[in-house]
């Protein structure tokens, strides 16, 4: 291996705004490359995941080398790094790209350029990528090669008049893409005799190895036996092997050296130890500087997640830590609510990371979850003085001790067809968004560009966007900053008792119509009593929107025939089932949807 | 041999045949051709046969009749099926014996062959007084048809009468269902049943006002509905017994009282459920495989935990209630909770629904299945 001449290797990702073909895309390299029969394929062989295969969006970076035959003759080593696709994995799509020397960038031949496509290209630029533009589709018959084309070249301004004019469903084109990539991207330099330095970007927990970590050699050589540091986290370790990506396998081998994309595994057991940005060097030969660009992860969104049945809160605990071996971005901790019992408070990349997890722990796990209101980190500045990072609104200190609080916002670009700009910049206003321009893509297209705070746009801002410009408006956005914010915390009463677990943090002016809505969403969730049942929204103590849920009046079963007391039974147990499904709170029975119904106040 | 006092038994016959399926009606029955009806009989013949070791251990205390509308078969052939039941069991010598009729299905004559085979109670599904209302509920007969079915009963030598009635109907209100009362408290049956209209999934009604409970009467109106029903109901000599049920003096239905007290019996026919020695079995509900001889489908062994609730959630259905007895200790914290909420109230031993109770019955029920 050690043979292996740094010219004949291309190391390269797919960036691309979702759907455009990324995947497809990467299936057709690895099955073109020989890699894989098209009879073995899996249609998307890189998304492992079923809950990927199922939305259509890569989650975790996946990694695959293949061979080429290239029309000079030559054998070349493609290492295809399969970026997530989703603005919540954006550290760690920077990191993946920072493992390659090239990208090649999917466009929709009918869409043009989205959102993404172009958060994705300057992040590719800002690594100092060639960007290898590809229009994908053009089988359809709304395909307009040439005018995205110019699109391209005019809004991202690279070259593209000898873009591949490709449809990765048919196939058609592709290897003119594979002659590109050996043509296009460069080979990776780096000296195998410097001391080592190897970019840690992603990493996977196997229970008989250990943590997988994947990385790029940008300096020197690692084999069997290298002891290895951490440089960030300071976690070291012992090689115990390093090998490449086959398809859904892992190859060993000799060595790893310098432009070589591979794994190491050194009997570690976690994966925090291992974390995405992270340099790798050597501790007998250890390089002077760590690869710019590290930053530890930081959770966004924030939820609690409590089991269904009280009993399940162990499965619960080892489920999440089962998940974190292999994904350091989830961070959890244990809380009690008052509603719910014993459950974890749990940080997330944002909103699809925490659907994503989840899916997982009621898919994989079997688990039955009870999640309340996402939120995100307020700072509360108290009068002491004292800064708190405020993850769950039932900490919130009183009133009279804070001074004043901040809450997070981002840089928002949105991608929108002109007819619909009106309506986009409308909810931006709902959502308390500032305008910070707009530019003309061309005629019909604008990207517009707004400062928002986080906690509004983590539960339906997507959805409501897609439905207010029919599906065409796309989005990205990046962390800002701390801005000073009228905060209040939402206090949920029923039967004039305090619920904990819905409690939620709101900007002040749109306390009213949250709590009006929140009260008439419950008056629907909770079933009727033998009581009646005030539904109450609370600012500080003062009562601000009221429902009630009126008291049950009957409650009858129908006659049943000839003994047949079967049916009749099945009927309670299926009014006692329902009950299970309930959380008590003082004498109420609360739904235990209820708790998740913040999250669909948005009737537009 | 040993004078082995035999136990008592309950015989339920299900007839699923109707002239036309009723709107609100989720009962096993359907139509059916002459042909099907009398295949149904022989078969329903065959399965009776089958009892003969059953008959060794028990002695018939009461015998129903019901469906579907089982008046709709020939008189003949119910007096066939009443002869099987005696070459198999011996009956005792009071036992109640009763048919469910719809008025217009019965003659003179038939009624008279159903006296002479030992029927001795008819249950007339009247439904309402009001022709309008029996015919948005999808009756086929009038009030007046009633009338006369009733009289020609009477004339038959039918001397223990339950009329059906149903409130909480579409279109109906207090007053119309007072009237309805009252008509019928004047021709003086010895008996009672008055249902609430439920709205069962998989119905006409329920798919037709499930989203229009405009249509139906209010909660309110239904339960002051429930309220006069009994008012009037005693005044006129009428105990009520059962949420639903009234009689007069010595005139409860012992057949419907077995269920709820957990009586053993025998069912046969299509659908039909038997619980003997705390085993319940279930018949066949596909009418094919009826017809071809299969006629069991399920048994089910019931635990005590099972029992246990049975004998709470029918016992209570009773005015007078159960006996709380074994299970005091079981019960202790769900009974002292139904009593804070003025659901259940207790009196030398015996538990009993209160007016609030009966009104929120199944919920009361639910609370007694345990797990």
């Amino acid at each position: 291996m050690a043979s292996i001449d740094q010219n004949k290797i291309r190391n390269f990702c797919i960036v691309a705004h979702i759907d455009h073909g990324k995947s497809t895309l990467a299936d057709r390299i690895i099955e073109k490359t020989g890699l894989l029969t098209s009879r073995e394929m899996q249609s998307q062989v890189l998304d492992n995941m079923d809950l990927e295969r199922e939305r259509g969006i890569t989650i975790k970076a996946q990694t695959v080398r293949t061979i080429y035959r290239a029309k000079d003759g030559e054998e070349y080593i493609f290492n295809l790094i399969d970026t997530p696709g989703h603005v919540d994995f954006n550290y760690e799509v920077s990191r993946s790209l920072a493992a390659c020397d090239g990208a090649i960038l999917v466009v929709d031949a009918a869409q043009g350029i989205e959102a993404q496509t172009l958060a994705n290209v300057y992040l590719a630029l800002d690594h100092n990528l060639d960007v290898m533009p590809v229009i994908n589709k053009i089988d359809l018959p709304s395909a307009e090669p040439e005018r995205v084309i110019d699109e391209i070249e005019d809004v991202i301004g690279i070259e593209a008049q000898d873009a591949p004019l490709i449809s990765a469903k048919t196939g058609q084109n592709v290897d003119e893409v594979l002659e590109k990539i050996v043509e296009k991207i460069p080979a990776p330099t780096g000296d195998p005799k410097a001391p080592l330095q190897a970019l840690i970007f992603d990493s996977v927990y196997d229970p008989y190895k250990g943590v997988i970590i994947f990385c790029r050699i940008k300096e020197g050589t690692v084999m069997k036996g290298t002891p290895i540091r951490m440089m960030a986290t300071g976690a070291e370790a012992d090689v115990v092997e390093v090998g490449y990506f086959g398809a859904g396998q892992f190859i060993p081998c000799e060595e790893l050296s310098a432009g070589m994309v591979g794994y190491i595994t050194g009997s570690i057991k976690n994966v925090k130890d291992t974390r995405v940005g992270d340099t790798i060097t050597s501790r007998s030969n250890p390089c002077a500087s760590p690869l710019p660009g590290y930053k530890k992860v930081q959770s966004m969104v924030y939820c609690g997640l409590y089991p269904a049945d009280g009993a399940k809160y162990p499965d619960l605990r080892d489920a999440l830590e089962k998940l974190q071996l292999n994904d350091a971005a989830l961070q959890f901790e244990p809380e009690t609510s008052i509603a719910l019992g014993f459950g974890f408070r749990c940080g997330f990349l944002g909103l699809l990371h925490l659907e994503i997890i989840q899916e997982r722990l009621e898919r994989e796990y079997n688990l039955d979850l009870v999640t309340t209101a996402p939120g995100v980190i307020y700072r509360v500045h108290k009068t002491s003085g004292d800064v708190i990072e405020l993850t769950n609104p039932s900490n919130l200190p009183d009133p009279s001790e804070i001074d004043f609080m901040e809450e997070p916002m981002v840089s928002a670009e949105i991608m929108v067809t002109t007819e619909f700009i009106g309506s986009i910049m409308d909810l931006c206003q709902e959502r308390r968004g500032i305008y910070q321009g707009m530019e003309y893509m061309e005629e019909t297209r604008a990207l517009l560009k707004y400062e928002l705070p986080l906690n509004e746009i983590i539960y339906d801002f997507f959805d409501a966007l897609k439905s207010r410009s029919r599906g065409y408006a796309s989005f990205d956005y990046e962390f800002k900053g701390y801005v000073q914010s009228e905060l209040v915390k939402l206090d949920i009463l029923i039967n004039r008792e305090e619920v904990d677990a819905l409690s939620f943090i709101v900007h002040g002016a749109s306390a009213y119509e949250r709590g009006r809505k929140m009260c008439e969403k419950l008056k629907d969730e909770i079933p009727r009593h033998l009581f009646e049942i005030p539904i109450q929204a609370a600012v500080g103590g003062k009562i601000i929107a009221r429902e009630t849920v009126k008291a049950m009046r009957k409650d009858v079963l129908a006659k049943c025939y000839g003994g047949d007391i079967t049916r009749k039974r099945k009927l309670l147990e299926k009014q006692k089932e329902g009950k299970k499904r309930m959380r008590q709170v003082g004498n109420v029975e609360i739904p235990q949807k209820a708790f998740m119904s913040v999250l669909k106040l948005d009737d537009k | 041999m040993i004078n082995k006092k035999k136990k008592e038994l309950e015989i339920y016959l299900h007839i699923p045949f109707c002239v036309r399926k009723c709107g609100y009606c989720d009962f096993l029955s359907f139509a059916a051709g002459v042909e099907v009806r009398e295949r149904y009989v022989e078969r329903l013949l065959e399965e009776i046969k089958q009892s003969r070791e059953l008959g060794q251990r028990y002695k018939v205390a009461t015998v129903f009749i019901g469906g579907g509308t089982p008046s709709i078969l020939e008189g003949e052939w119910i007096a066939r099926i009443l002869k099987q039941i005696q070459a198999v069991f011996s009956l005792q010598e009071d036992a109640e014996i009763t048919i469910e009729a719809n008025p217009g299905t019965v003659n003179r004559e038939k009624l008279g062959i159903y006296r002479a085979a030992g029927i001795n109670r008819i249950s007339f599904g009247l439904q309402s007084t009001e022709d309008k209302e029996l015919k948005r509920l999808g009756r086929i007969h009038t009030y007046q048809e009633f009338l006369e079915s009733f009289e020609m009963a009477r004339e038959a030598g039918f001397q223990n009468i339950n009329v059906d009635l149903m409130s909480a109907l579409p279109g109906q209100t207090l007053e119309s269902w007072c009237k309805t009362l009252e008509r019928i408290t004047k021709l003086s049956p010895e008996h009672i049943s008055a249902y609430s209209l439920i709205l069962e999934e998989g119905t006409d009604f329920y798919r037709k006002y499930q989203g229009h409970q405009e249509y139906l009467p209010s909660e309110e109106e239904e339960r002051l509905m429930y309220e006069c029903t009994g008012e009037i109901l005693s005044r006129w000599g009428y105990q009520q017994y059962e949420i639903s049920n009234y009689a007069r003096e010595g005139y409860r239905c012992r057949h419907n009282l077995g269920y709820w007290e957990r009586a053993e019996y025998k069912g046969y026919g299509l659908g039909a459920a038997s619980l003997l020695e705390n085993i319940r079995m279930t018949n066949q509900t596909d009418i094919k495989e009826y017809l071809r001889g299969n006629y069991a489908k399920s048994e089910e062994h019931l635990t005590e935990e099972a029992i246990r609730e049975e004998y709470f959630f029918l016992g209570l259905r009773k005015t007078e209630g159960v006996e709380i007895g074994i299970y005091q200790e079981h019960y202790q914290e769900l009974l002292y909770k139904l009593q804070m909420q003025q659901l259940l109230a207790e009196k030398d031993g015996r538990i009993y629904l209160t007016k609030r109770g009966i009104d929120v019955s199944n919920y009361v029920f639910a609370q007694f299945i345990d797990g």
